[in-house]
């Protein structure tokens, strides 16, 4: 099953679904809440039905799917695309956690070069 | 030495940091102004880096070259703010081997400001994506790259 999904026109339809700006930027706010698809036309200069057909392309391409609540429908999209988002958050809090460290080696190693023979603030 | 805070903040893709030195303003201010300091901890020691130039002016660039054992990544600053020895702003990217801005790569913005504290210096640090759109080009290229590696284990599947 799960290979019969990804043939070339699966993955064809996923790489068009990313390249339109306003499907992106549609995914962003699905990644981050679960927006209806009128409070995402409202988000946007277009009509409605505009809105909603970036929607079901998003949906065809299965990055999003649909769930009716109520008179609503609410857009959610695939967990992984967040779960991406907060690993490279959390790749690029690592890496600063290491400068952090390698910077307070450097300015804990006293054998540092001659300029700092008289430091301001620790002579008295 | 140090007490540091490190707080991420999902939704906006931000990252604050406060770090405590027992260390005069001057000294923390030249960890990030004079490049023989500079490069010994920008990169990690797996992929030191180098600094091929470094102009902390507004509107100046600093460019580095990060070498690894299999990797060579290159990156610049755009400086878009500087009052030494207090406060410093630059935009991080990747660039390709001709200096160049690697397109589909996020730019991490980075705000550094220092302040005289008792006998230490306090530095305050916030990184964060440069635009709403670099946080679209990280989600997609999540995305693009949890398929490529899907696509991966299909294509092994069926070998």
């Amino acid at each position: 099953m799960v290979v019969g999904e990804l043939t070339g026109d699966v993955v064809d339809g996923l790489f068009h679904a990313l390249a339109d700006p306003t499907r992106r930027d549609i995914l962003r706010r699905c990644a981050i809440g679960e927006p209806s698809v009128s409070r995402l036309a409202r988000a946007y200069p277009m009509s409605f039905a505009a809105v909603q057909k970036h929607v079901a392309v998003l949906e065809r391409a299965g990055l999003v799917t649909k769930q009716r609540r109520g008179r609503e429908q609410l857009v959610r999209t695939d967990a992984g695309a967040v779960s991406h988002a907060r690993q490279a958050l959390d790749d690029l809090e690592a890496t600063w956690r290491g400068r952090l460290d390698r910077m307070s080696a450097l300015l804990a190693d006293s054998t540092e070069p001659a300029d700092e023979d008289l430091p301001i603030g620790e002579t008295g | 030495m140090s007490i540091t805070s490190v707080n991420t903040d999902y939704d906006n893709l931000t990252i604050t940091v406060i770090a405590d030195f027992d260390a005069a303003i001057k000294r923390v201010w030249d960890v990030w102004s004079d490049p023989r300091k500079l490069q010994r901890w920008w990169g990690p020691p797996t992929d030191p880096a180098t600094f091929q130039t470094l102009e902390l002016t507004p509107g100046g660039q600093a460019t580095y070259i990060m070498t690894g054992p299999d990797r060579v990544t290159r990156g610049a600053w755009q400086v878009t703010a500087v009052d030494p020895p207090t406060s410093l702003e630059f935009t991080d990217i990747f660039t390709d081997t001709d200096g160049r801005p690697i397109a589909h790569m996020p730019a991490i913005t980075v705000s550094v400001r220092l302040t005289e504290r008792d006998r230490g210096t306090r530095m305050q640090l916030h990184v964060k994506f440069a635009s709403r759109e670099d946080m679209d080009k990280l989600i997609s290229t999540g995305i693009a790259e949890s398929l490529r590696h899907t696509v991966g284990q299909i294509d092994g599947l069926l070998a």
